[in-house]
């Protein structure tokens, strides 16, 4: 009984959360141009479109290449704090931990608005390399949290007993530390990546005149004139987003970055 | 705990260079997060101008307007809908992430992972898809007319029913990863002598696991709240004109209306909000932390 329930339960909640997902999965297969579903024809003709139309195909490419480049950006940011913080001993390095914690904690609206204002004030308000930087300051706590996770776990006897062996902060750097966070990083790396990619609200506030991004281009044709291409682009996002977290999950521990015990407690 | 590698070798005296690391990514979280941030606390005192410009003044108009019914309406109504979407997907995530806890690993992967895809959805398409869901088109309703319950297929959005689904939607993942650590490191000694003195499960769940966890819950609640009061892009795709939040309302005065002190006003308001909320469930978690 208890068991018929808890699988009740879990079909309800998998039902609601994949509810959505299947319908646009099946607007995005129509063979003729609407918005129907179940799907009148099946084809892969939106996919096609989403590739090879020029506006959603420069959408793709700007949302790809701005995500890729944000998150160098966070983990390029991130990577030298937790190093610092898991290497010194110094509260106030702390503060510097806050920093970085703090904008994805924030209302995305406010922090949307602060470098609307910001890059208003400095004449840059447009250029394509803002969103850039806004992102990877924005995501810079995705990449912040792994990385301090991923120092956490190293076993502190190994760069000691590196140390004692006459090895300098460069050579446990390479030969220790970075091969044993490195997973951490790449994993920070692919977070920032797929948020990047889906965000809306910073982008449309720094460059959301001058360069579309996906969603950005999905919300104007949510506005000006239905396309099954934002089906397709929809499903693409969700795709990129389950397979990214699948090889996170593959290859990392993704139970314990999300805050579990250790795999081996 | 382990503590961090530099107990072990001792205190010893930070090499100069070694500031690089922390000091370059410290400058430039200040020069592009905390600058701008003062920026827009500043502005939100100025002076608009017609045409989308602001002169410096100090000035507390942009507060003021805080006052207006209209104003204090939409504040209304962004509470009571972050508190509703919240205590609904709390009701729901709680009893799923104590259950999912308790399943076999690979079945906790599956979801987070499906969980984290959610989570990391653009509300854009979150809006498109439940609006295609809520169609007259290709909705829900389509399959009440095929089973025979419905005669003619009708579109349910836009509607505070869609908007409130949608919203749910987006927080329970979020629910579930929040209360996802505390869940799995709940003791299960605590529900297995329970169950041993001979309480159902669902009398060890309401009886002895719920309230062992009650601050999660709080704090989690509190987090969604939170959460929810961020949506933005939900309200305008699914909602009706009266059903538009504070954010809402900070995205339409800064675009639309090019009126960015009075924009900037609202987002320092929110984000006091937040902090000051944020700031109580930090307090409770330490004094939960020094209970135990």
């Amino acid at each position: 009984m208890t068991n018929w329930a808890k699988a009740a339960f879990f079909a309800g909640v998998a039902t609601f959360m994949a509810a959505p997902i299947v319908v646009i999965a099946g607007v995005s297969l129509n063979a003729k141009k609407a918005l129907s579903f179940p799907p009148r024809g099946i084809g892969l003709d939106w996919y096609q479109a989403l590739v090879r139309d020029a506006e959603w195909s420069r959408a793709l490419l700007s949302s790809v290449t701005i995500a890729a480049l944000a998150a160098v950006v966070s983990v390029a940011l991130a990577f030298p704090i937790a190093w610092f913080l898991w290497r010194h001993r110094a509260p106030w390095a702390r503060l510097v931990m806050l920093l970085g914690v703090a904008p994805f904690v924030l209302p995305p609206v406010t922090t949307a608005l602060s470098f609307l204002i910001f890059w208003t004030s400095a004449g840059l308000y447009g250029a394509p390399w803002t969103v850039v930087v806004s992102h990877g300051i924005y995501f810079v706590t995705l990449p912040l949290v792994t990385t301090m996770i991923g120092f956490a776990a190293i076993d502190p006897a190994i760069p000691e007993a590196a140390a004692m062996m006459g090895a300098d902060d460069g050579t446990i750097m390479r030969t220790v530390t970075l091969p044993l966070v490195g997973p951490y990083i790449v994993s920070g790396f692919a977070f920032a990546f797929v948020l990047s990619l889906n965000e809306y609200i910073v982008a449309y506030m720094t460059v959301g005149f001058t360069v579309e991004t996906l969603p950005i281009k999905i919300f104007n044709a949510l506005r000006y004139g239905y396309t099954p291409i934002m089906a397709s682009a929809s499903i693409f996002f969700v795709l990129v987003a389950a397979v990214i977290f699948g090889l996170v999950a593959r290859f990392g521990d993704l139970p314990k970055l999300l805050g579990a015990w250790a795999r081996d407690s | 705990m382990r503590r961090n590698a530099g107990d072990a070798r001792g205190a010893a005296v930070i090499p100069t260079r070694h500031y690089a690391a922390i000091l370059v990514p410290a400058a430039a979280l200040i020069l592009l997060f905390a600058v701008p941030f003062a920026n827009m606390v500043a502005i939100s005192f100025f002076r608009p101008v017609p045409g989308g410009f602001y002169e410096p003044a100090f000035i507390l108009d942009n507060y003021r307007r805080f006052l207006t019914s209209f104003f204090t309406h939409v504040l209304g109504f962004s509470f009571f809908l972050a508190a509703l979407v919240a205590v609904c997907s709390v009701s729901i995530a709680f009893p799923f992430t104590y259950l999912l806890t308790r399943s076999a690993r690979a079945v906790q992967v599956c979801w987070l992972v499906f969980f984290l895809a959610v989570l990391s959805l653009s509300e854009v398409i979150i809006g498109f898809a439940w609006g295609t869901l809520l169609s007259q088109t290709a909705g829900v309703t389509n399959l009440l007319v095929a089973v025979g319950l419905m005669d003619k297929a009708v579109s349910l959005t836009p509607s505070f029913g869609a908007l409130l689904v949608a919203l749910v939607y987006q927080a329970l993942p979020y629910s579930v990863l929040i209360l996802y650590p505390s869940l799995s490191r709940l003791d299960p000694f605590l529900a297995e002598a329970a169950r041993t003195l001979g309480a159902s499960p669902v009398r060890t769940f309401f009886g002895v696991t719920v309230p062992s966890q009650r601050r999660s819950i709080v704090a989690t609640t509190v987090m969604v709240f939170v959460f929810s009061l961020g949506s933005y892009l939900l309200p305008q795709i699914l909602g009706r004109p009266q059903h538009w939040t504070l954010s809402v309302l900070i995205t339409d005065q800064s675009i639309m209306q090019a009126n960015l002190p009075f924009a900037a006003a609202m987002a320092i308001f929110l984000v006091a909000l937040a902090l000051i909320l944020v700031g109580l469930v930090t307090l409770l978690g330490r004094e939960r932390a020094a209970a135990q």
